[in-house]
């Protein structure tokens, strides 16, 4: 079964162009542009995992990831944020918000694939709160 | 009598070079070996008929031990190691006369290649702050590095290879080439933003160095301000107009500096108003340069008289007063310095100064003879007072300023007629050692220490 992934990003073209890549190795890409609306949008469609960009309209990446991860549903959703500056402080603030991978723009196509491919076997080796056992 | 920190040090360096034991020398002058440790590290003046003696046997001038390399550079070079990071080498702090003395021109090139750097470091500082706080920068930067995303992996997926559709592959070229157009608007729009910052309000200079520089191009002094007043003997007051005569000079680029120099402009005139050059003229005559005499004669305040003093017009005779102002927080806000006193260009000044002793009691007039660590010591008799800026109402927060007057003391004594010296009451108390900053001040157990100094001019005695 095709593994989902869920593009929050509002560039039209990258959107494309990420599309492109992901499908043609195997995923289903599910996109989401409304920030406002992006931490509802996760939990309708479950994806296996979330690419979020840092600049949205309506609300931050920042925000979204964080109320995500305050929702034990998504704690250990994998996410892999995008964002136009490699500064150190926003790489600190991700990763204290509980970002499982950060990458820089502009990035290259193999780079995104490799991402996105190694967050999704790292998951698979690591259980998840649901594969828990639920007496835990 | 002359007390420099430094003519024991020279005294002790040129006792070296001529291979003379401390207490040979000593005993071919008369002194204890003992006593002459103690000059040569510092820890007692040394002046008159013993300072000749020891020249002659150290076969130098006198003034060769007295007055080292010129003060400025000596200054810049302390300046210099107090702004140095970490250096790769140990800086010879306690030889810095000496290398200004023996190598001019190298220690000249030090002091100005500091001052090129900290100009350099303070571009790059608004440069770099104005990176991470333009939100026009931040935006148009944004879309650049966007559409640079959007191209290079659109780029990528036609560069991959072989099998893409034919209707995706036209897809992807139209929207490379859409996104190819909006890069270089964007990159446009950035080049042409970049070029205009930078020349209007990005001066190297803070606001405050523009107005010093000139008001220094015109020795402090507005010489049109004696010839403004109308036939009643007002002067024009208007800031609008004072803007207007601010806005044409070179030396005053930036808003800030002209809005600054306008506000100057305008005081300095209602200053003159108050005090015609005339009526300055015969207290100078009467007084010497004494604020309180001026003050009383004309009706003006403390504050005013010491800044009508300070910015006269420089004539044959007439003494240059050094003047600073500060504002509550204790920031200087305005710096004339004098050869020999001059006020740091940053951070905090020294908390001795009699400004600061005004501040804390304000409306109570603050004189005292201060003396500035250098070679040789100067002394000067200081005047200080702290007003407040404007009448405020009952509920509104309480602006002072505080002045600061400083007369070098012979000029304080000399200006007096008839060669009478200072009155007890001029020069009662201690005279009040002073410096200009902590990090480039060597004066030992100082009370009001904050930091400790970078300069190693204490020596312990040998």
């Amino acid at each position: 079964m095709s593994k989902r992934v869920l593009l929050i990003e509002d560039e039209p073209n990258i959107i494309e162009a990420i599309r492109f890549i992901l499908s043609r190795d195997g995923w289903i890409v599910e996109t989401h542009s409304d920030g406002a609306t992006a931490v509802a949008a996760v939990g309708k469609k479950r994806p296996d995992i979330v690419i979020l960009d840092v600049m949205l309209p309506g609300k931050s990446g920042f925000d979204i990831l964080r109320e995500l991860r305050c929702d034990a549903d998504h704690a250990n959703l994998p996410i892999l944020m995008l964002t136009a500056r490699g500064q150190k402080k926003d790489r600190d603030m991700a990763q204290a918000a509980g970002v499982s991978a950060f990458m820089t723009k502009p990035f290259s196509n193999s780079d995104m694939l490799d991402a996105v491919n190694a967050l999704v076997s790292e998951q698979q080796t690591t259980p998840t709160v649901a594969d828990a056992p639920s007496d835990e | 009598m002359p007390r420099s920190a430094l003519t024991g040090t020279r005294i002790r360096e040129r006792r070296s070079l001529e291979g003379l034991k401390q207490a040979d020398l000593a005993r071919t002058v008369g002194i204890s070996p003992a006593y002459l440790n103690l000059i040569e590290h510092n820890r007692r003046r040394i002046g008159g008929k013993l300072l000749v003696d020891l020249a002659r046997e150290l076969k130098v001038e006198v003034s060769a031990l007295t007055e080292g390399a010129q003060a400025p550079l000596i200054d810049g070079l302390k300046n210099a190691v107090a702004e140095s990071g970490a250096v790769q080498y140990p800086i010879e702090t306690d030889r810095i006369e000496e290398f200004a003395g023996r190598f001019s021109g190298w220690a000249g090139l030090v002091v100005q290649q500091r001052e090129q750097i900290t100009t350099l470091e303070r571009r790059v500082e608004a440069l770099s702050d104005r990176l991470a706080h333009d939100p026009f920068l931040s935006d148009a930067l944004h879309e650049v590095i966007s559409t640079v995303t959007a191209i290079r992996s659109t780029a990528g997926i036609l560069n991959n290879g072989g099998d893409i559709d034919p209707e995706w592959q036209v897809r992807f070229h139209r929207n490379m080439y859409e996104d190819s157009q909006r890069l270089a608007m964007g990159s446009q729009a950035l080049v042409r933003y970049l070029d205009t910052v930078g020349k209007v309000d990005e001066a190297p200079n803070a606001p405050l160095d523009e107005v010093e520089r000139w008001l220094a191009s015109t020795a402090y002094a507005l010489p049109d301000l004696d010839v403004e007043t109308d036939d009643h003997g007002a002067v024009d007051t208007n800031l609008e107009e004072a803007f207007a005569v601010a806005s044409q000079s070179d030396l005053l680029t930036s808003p800030a500096a002209r809005s600054m120099a306008a506000r100057w402009l305008t005081r300095a005139r209602a200053d003159a108003a108050m005090m015609p050059i005339e009526t300055v003229e015969e207290v100078l005559t009467a007084s010497g340069p004494d604020p309180a005499a001026l003050a009383q004669r004309t009706g003006a305040d403390l504050a005013a008289a010491m800044r009508r003093l300070a910015t006269l017009p420089p004539c044959e005779g007439r003494a240059d007063l050094g003047l600073v102002t500060c504002d509550g927080s204790g920031t200087l806000t305005f710096r004339k310095p004098l050869d020999g006193f001059a006020p740091p260009r940053f951070g905090a000044a020294c908390p001795l100064w009699p400004l600061y002793q005004a501040l804390l009691r304000p409306l109570a007039p603050v004189r005292r003879v201060i003396e500035q660590m250098g070679q040789p010591p100067r002394q000067f008799l200081a005047y200080a007072v702290c007003q407040p800026v404007s009448q405020a109402g009952f509920d509104a927060p309480e602006v002072v300023e505080a002045t600061m007057l400083f007369v070098p003391m012979d000029a304080a004594t000399a200006a007096l007629p008839n060669g009478q010296s200072l009155t007890a009451a001029q020069v009662s108390g201690d005279v009040v050692e002073v410096g200009t900053n902590c990090r480039v001040c060597a004066r030992a157990g100082c009370p009001a220490r904050r930091e400790p100094s970078l300069l190693a001019m204490e020596h312990s005695p040998s």
